[in-house]
């Protein structure tokens, strides 16, 4: 084992923390710029020019907040449970492929082969520090918000599941940066017919990947607790849900945790369907064509290549922010309905008509 | 092989140090006040607690996590088939028809879910 790759390694997650923990904390203030442009109000606007500041007078207002541990609470899982819901959120990171390369390094921490597997492994471990906090703090409201939560996580990941195999019965590999490279070639997954357009079969191809792409943005809705699928904290039905009995940091870290999700999910929405960090940029050199920009351009190129990918997140993140403050909450037989009657059959379905096209039609 | 999981081991370290730091932090810099009865009761909107702790719910929630596990299983079965499935399928179709006739099989099932009205809600 060589200390160079340690080395390496380390400094790739010391580099993208700050940088997702930052993201983070603007999407609080986004979010609530943007509910309040929305709502037609001015929203934080006090601290700091525009109020920048916000975030930074939140976390200290986290910090020097009272770390109180109610004394009917089952205490080691209690302070357990803020740590289950942002670990995996921050993990889920790790096989993510952020950039094309810097300097040489390719831009993703862990290169593994089975890669969105691993996606689903950690983050469906996320359930559990909900489920935990609701149940050890020995009360009402968290009580049926853990409950609600982990039937309704449950049942999204079905659809989460079933909605990224067709990708895969295009692309073959379970390697976010293999998947990442074939989008590279043969165009974006939403986009299948990008570079053929003479090509019909694409075309055909398109249909299932869009298909996919709303399933899986919906998932991913539901996954975050986002609403219109908020059901575990319903405001005005179980307070504050799940988290009714923490605050300061703890509650903090749950806080932390829906938001880096939410990260998460738009990173992974974007690197299977979105194409990634690639961006074609038209070039005149000897006619014109679309040319590809990647580390191999320069360190330049390697960090244009690593702000798109952050650029495309930010759309989604704005995305999520613009359906949460334009859409009701889902009742709960909805819900359910929605997630294992419509979803459900959808993806399923979907599979099919994506291993006809491959089967029958010549791409 | 394993070479590739050191960073995700180094990753799951840097996580967890972060988690326990910030917790450890504001238990050293957070206030510490009273404790009162009223402050370490159970929130009930400002209610006196009433009843047990941990309510009786629907049995329906213990039904989607059997029906989970039975088609969590079905996906998972279906990761390796789709990643082989455009290089065989050029041989032979007998790809395309095992797996449909698997999820037709699991569809029976389904179907006896939705009959049962295990996934019907309003009832």
């Amino acid at each position: 084992m060589d200390y160079a790759y340690i080395g390496i390694s380390f400094a790739k997650i010391a580099g993208l923390l700050p940088v997702v923990l930052g993201i983070m904390n603007y999407s609080v203030y986004a979010e609530r710029r943007i509910s309040a442009f929305i709502q037609d109000r001015p929203g934080p606007n006090r601290v700091g020019p525009f109020g920048l500041l916000q975030p930074i007078a939140d976390a200290a207002k986290f910090l020097l907040k009272e770390d109180f541990t109610p004394a009917h609470v089952n205490k080691f899982y209690y302070w357990l449970a803020p740590c289950l819901a942002m670990i995996p959120a921050i993990l889920t990171l790790a096989v993510v492929p952020f950039g094309s390369t810097l300097f040489g390094v390719p831009m993703v921490i862990a290169d593994i082969n089975v890669g969105v597997l691993f996606v689903f492994a950690i983050a469906s471990l996320g359930v559990y520090g909900i489920v935990i906090a609701g149940w050890s703090s020995n009360s009402k409201y968290p009580f049926l918000g853990g409950i609600r939560s982990s039937s309704q996580m449950l049942s999204y990941e079905l659809a989460l599941g079933l909605a990224v195999i067709p990708v895969f019965l295009v692309v073959g590999k379970l390697r976010l940066t293999e998947i990442v490279r074939y989008q590279i070639e043969h165009g974006w997954m939403i986009a299948p017919f990008a570079g053929d357009w003479a090509n019909v079969g694409k075309w055909l191809l398109a249909l299932p990947m869009l298909i996919s792409f709303v399933v899986f943005t919906i998932a991913i809705f539901a996954e975050t607790n986002r609403l219109p699928f908020d059901l575990p904290e319903a405001e005005t039905e179980l307070v504050g849900g799940y988290h009714t009995e923490y605050g300061s940091m703890k509650f903090g870290l749950f806080f932390l945790g829906e938001y880096i999700a939410m990260i998460t999910g738009s990173a992974i929405i974007v690197t299977l369907f979105l194409g990634g960090w690639h961006l074609p940029v038209p070039s005149w050199h000897g006619g014109f064509h679309w040319a590809l920009i990647d580390g191999s351009r320069g360190v330049l190129a390697g960090l244009f290549n690593i702000f798109i990918f952050f650029a495309k997140i930010a759309v989604l993140l704005f995305f999520f922010m613009w359906v949460r403050w334009s859409l009701p909450r889902f009742r709960y037989d909805q819900l359910m309905r929605l997630g294992w009657i419509w979803i459900f059959e959808i993806a399923l379905v979907n599979i099919f008509l994506t291993a006809v096209i491959l089967a029958f039609v010549k791409l | 092989m394993l070479r590739d999981y050191v960073p995700v081991l180094l990753h799951i370290v840097v996580a967890i140090g972060f988690a326990v730091s910030a917790l450890l932090v504001s238990v050293l810099l957070g206030k510490t006040g009273r404790r009162t009865r009223t402050k370490d009761s159970a929130y009930e909107c400002g209610m006196v607690p009433e009843g047990g702790a941990q309510p009786r719910f629907s049995v329906k929630f213990y039904l989607v996590a059997m029906l989970f596990i039975l088609f969590d299983v079905e996906i998972v079965f279906m990761y390796p088939w789709a990643v082989v499935y455009r290089e065989s399928v050029v041989q032979s179709k007998a790809i395309l028809w095992s797996m449909l006739s698997f999820v037709s099989v699991l569809m029976v099932g389904y179907a006896y879910a939705l009959k049962k009205g295990a996934l019907d809600w309003k009832k």
